[in-house]
């Protein structure tokens, strides 16, 4: 067993976390007061979240935000509507931090039924003591992610919770996006000879947080694939306008994807092995805690089930752009076991991938 | 990954199994001893492609499994203890005792933390001066040359709030008691590659003629496997039991000098209770008597309890290699990694569990 552990001296958060919009005093922590409602809690506002996420609609500062959305129903879009907590330990992890998490888990899972990502809501559960500075580079770091989303945060609201009870910060968002008319995925449309794509390499978000974790620190350059995915979803489906469906494989990782995919379409999946794409240090790391990357999570990944005539178009759309690079064909949708994703092993070989049941457990050796 | 390319290399791996089905002319039982080699046999699915009559069965390597619940038991007791922080391997944090896991342990409150090594226990000791650390020290001889450093600096630095719970293991002993048990026929041994690095192989020499059975000393990888397989029927065929080195990248004749001299410094012999064997002599390690102020048995003497037997599950068979994972009746029913029975279902090195990762439930 090899790795080398990191700790925190002490058990309060003292993070880096970048850029913070406005100095505060470094030792100034969110307290029980702040959570208050009263003027505490408008001074949280004004100086942590306003400046970070402000936009003309959270601005007016009204009890609800009021958005247009009339154009976009004439012309046959739909309303889509998704939820996410987000809770991260480390709060900042290569790659990202618990705000850009909370930005693109929600926007991705609006992305994967085809919506144009528009709006979000975030509820902040602060836990009494987080360094005012760290909380102030974290919501930036969340503003920014939403900017390059273009997504709006246009609804908020904060609680603090006692010292011991929070474990930091928790996020909440919810998303609304925009379905344009005649778009209709979803696991109706899949069909037996259908093709499976993964737009990338799988277990980077997962390892990336692992390798920062205080009781499993290990040295690797590995880096959360953290990223929202809809420029890289529309330019998948101009190309492919038949696609199937989409599903992001965020926890539980490839192997909990494509049992949902099984199970929700009614139809077996077989996978070659040789052709996941996983980076070599990504391996490495999950070899050294006995892990398997199929049941890693990913945070900027999609698979897609397109029609196997459009695969190399679907491919090439993925593979034009930047989040998709590495783009691959993992293998196909087969009318025999239903609801059972199959592997073909490296040695010729067969598995079953199973869901996977819950968090993994590194191993001892 | 370049370096353990060719031990994957699908080319090489029909190449092996190719020549192994035109050494083989009688049913061989070969038993690949450490639990990683289980679950690279049955993720790959390679003990589906050797021939038939060739049978793999799966040994008793995997330190959590064969970890008896009176320990588990007693970890469970001391990890409640109001002043204790309890460090563990992650695999040991779900196998059930009589009364629950480490991990409801720690929901209900219990400082219960996972760790990577021994070293992380010290540093916690270290960070908080006002806890009792205890460090569960499980494993067989890979993981014991850490456990007997972390004793050694916990005596240097004069740490006083560290203490171990030991239960290594041995696994020639354990190999001994196969051979001996009539339970089970095994034609061949694979033995643990991992294990001999630190031990060296030399000494599994004598055994293989004592036993008078190959033993082959095998790697983890897909390639590595098949030409252990294939040594290991070249022998039999040839009524041949000698030991051989199929992993010489990472073993040598004489092993790990200085894990050795840690682990003689800190540990001695001393009969040990496996989970589904029984007592076996001389086959696990404690301290010596200049370390017994740091075991976590002497420090927290009353926590040792009644431990129930669990009836249902068979892991005991599966261990020795007298039942094949799928053939228990519990097996994907009553017993998942969700509900888990036993041990075997847990660990990642668990053969349980190595048959339900690669989806060998029953549907």
């Amino acid at each position: 067993m090899s790795g080398t552990a990191r700790h925190d001296a002490d058990a309060s958060p003292r993070i880096d976390v970048g850029g913070c919009p406005l100095p505060h005093h470094d030792r100034e922590v969110v307290t029980l007061a702040h959570g208050g409602g009263g003027a505490l809690t408008r001074d949280l506002i004004e100086r942590v979240f306003l400046p970070a996420l402000g936009n003309p609609v959270l601005l007016r500062r009204e009890d609800a935000g009021i958005v247009e959305i009339a154009s976009e129903v004439a012309r046959g879009g739909r309303l889509a509507v998704s939820t996410d907590c987000h809770v991260v330990q480390p709060l900042v992890f290569p790659g990202g931090s618990i705000g850009e998490l909370a930005v693109h888990g929600t926007v991705n899972d609006l992305v994967m039924v085809g919506a144009a990502p528009r709006f979000l809501t975030a509820g902040f559960v602060i836990e009494e003591g987080l360094p005012i500075t760290t909380l102030s580079g974290l919501v930036a770091r969340m503003g920014a992610a939403a900017s390059a989303a273009g997504v709006a945060v246009v609804a908020g609201d904060t609680k603090v919770v006692e010292r011991g009870r929070g474990d930091g910060l928790a996020i909440v968002t919810t998303g609304i996006g925009i379905v344009p008319g005649g778009i209709a995925l979803g696991a109706a449309g899949v069909r037996a000879g259908d093709v499976v794509i993964v737009s990338g390499t799988l277990g980077d978000h997962g390892m990336a947080v692992m390798s920062v974790r205080e009781s499993l620190g290990f040295e690797a350059d590995i880096v959360s694939d953290s990223a929202p995915l809809h420029e890289l979803v529309a330019a998948l489906l101009a190309a492919c306008p038949a696609t199937r469906m989409l599903r992001d494989p965020t926890r539980g990782g490839l192997a909990a994807t494509l049992n949902e995919i099984a199970t929700a379409a009614g139809v077996g999946i077989e996978i070659d092995e040789a052709a996941v794409p996983v980076r070599p240090v990504v391996a490495a790391a999950c070899e050294m805690l006995g892990l398997d990357p199929l049941t890693v999570a990913n945070e900027g990944k999609v698979v897609a089930v397109v029609p196997a005539e459009s695969a190399a178009d679907a491919l090439a759309a993925l593979r034009a752009h930047p989040l998709g690079r590495a783009a691959v064909r993992l293998g196909r949708i087969v009318p025999d076991h239903a609801g059972v994703v199959a592997l073909a092993t490296r040695v010729g070989g067969r598995r079953i991938v199973p869901l996977p049941i819950g968090a993994d457990l590194p191993r001892i050796c | 990954m370049s370096l353990v390319a060719p031990f994957r290399d699908a080319g090489t791996a029909r190449r092996l199994l190719a020549e192994i089905a035109r050494t083989v002319t009688r049913p061989w039982r070969i038993m690949e001893v450490c639990g990683g080699q289980t679950h690279a046999l049955v993720r790959s699915g390679i003990d589906r492609l050797l021939p038939t009559g060739i049978e793999m069965l799966h040994g008793p390597g995997c330190p959590v499994c064969v970890t008896p619940v009176e320990t588990i038991d007693r970890a469970l007791a001391i990890a409640r203890r109001r002043e204790v922080t309890f460090c563990s391997f992650g695999d040991m944090l779900r196998v059930p005792g009589t009364d629950g896991d480490l991990l409801g342990v720690k929901a209900r409150g219990g400082d219960v933390r996972m760790v990577a090594s021994p070293l992380d226990a010290l540093d916690l000791a270290a960070r908080l001066p006002d806890r009792e650390v205890v460090f569960f020290a499980i494993g067989f001889e890979t993981t014991a040359p850490a456990t007997a450093i972390a004793a050694r600096l916990t005596r240097s630095r004069g740490v006083r709030n560290l203490s171990f719970l030991v239960a290594h293991v041995l696994v020639p002993p354990a190999l001994h008691a196969i051979v001996r048990s009539a339970g089970t026929r095994v034609d061949a041994f694979l033995a643990a590659g991992h294990v001999c690095s630190v031990t060296g192989w030399h000494r599994y020499r004598d055994l293989a003629t004592r036993f008078g059975v190959p033993i082959v000393i095998a790697g983890f990888e897909p390639v590595d496997l098949l030409e252990a397989i294939r040594r290991a029927v070249v022998q039999l065929e040839a009524g041949r039991h000698e030991a051989e080195n199929a992993y010489p990248r990472a073993v040598s004749e004489a092993g790990n000098a200085l894990a050795q001299e840690a682990i003689a410094e800190v540990f001695e012999p001393c009969d040990r209770e496996w989970r589904g064997i029984g007592t076996i002599p001389a086959s696990g390690w404690r301290f010596t008597a200049a370390y017994r102020d740091i075991d976590a048995v002497t420090r927290f003497p009353a926590s040792a309890l009644p431990s129930a037997r669990l009836t249902v599950c068979r892991s005991g068979e599966v261990l020795v290699g007298a039942l094949k994972p799928d053939a228990c009746p519990a097996f994907g029913r009553e017993c998942t990694p969700r509900t888990p029975l036993g041990a075997t279902m847990v660990s990642g090195e668990g053969a349980c569990a190595a048959y339900w990762h690669a989806g060998r439930a029953r549907p």
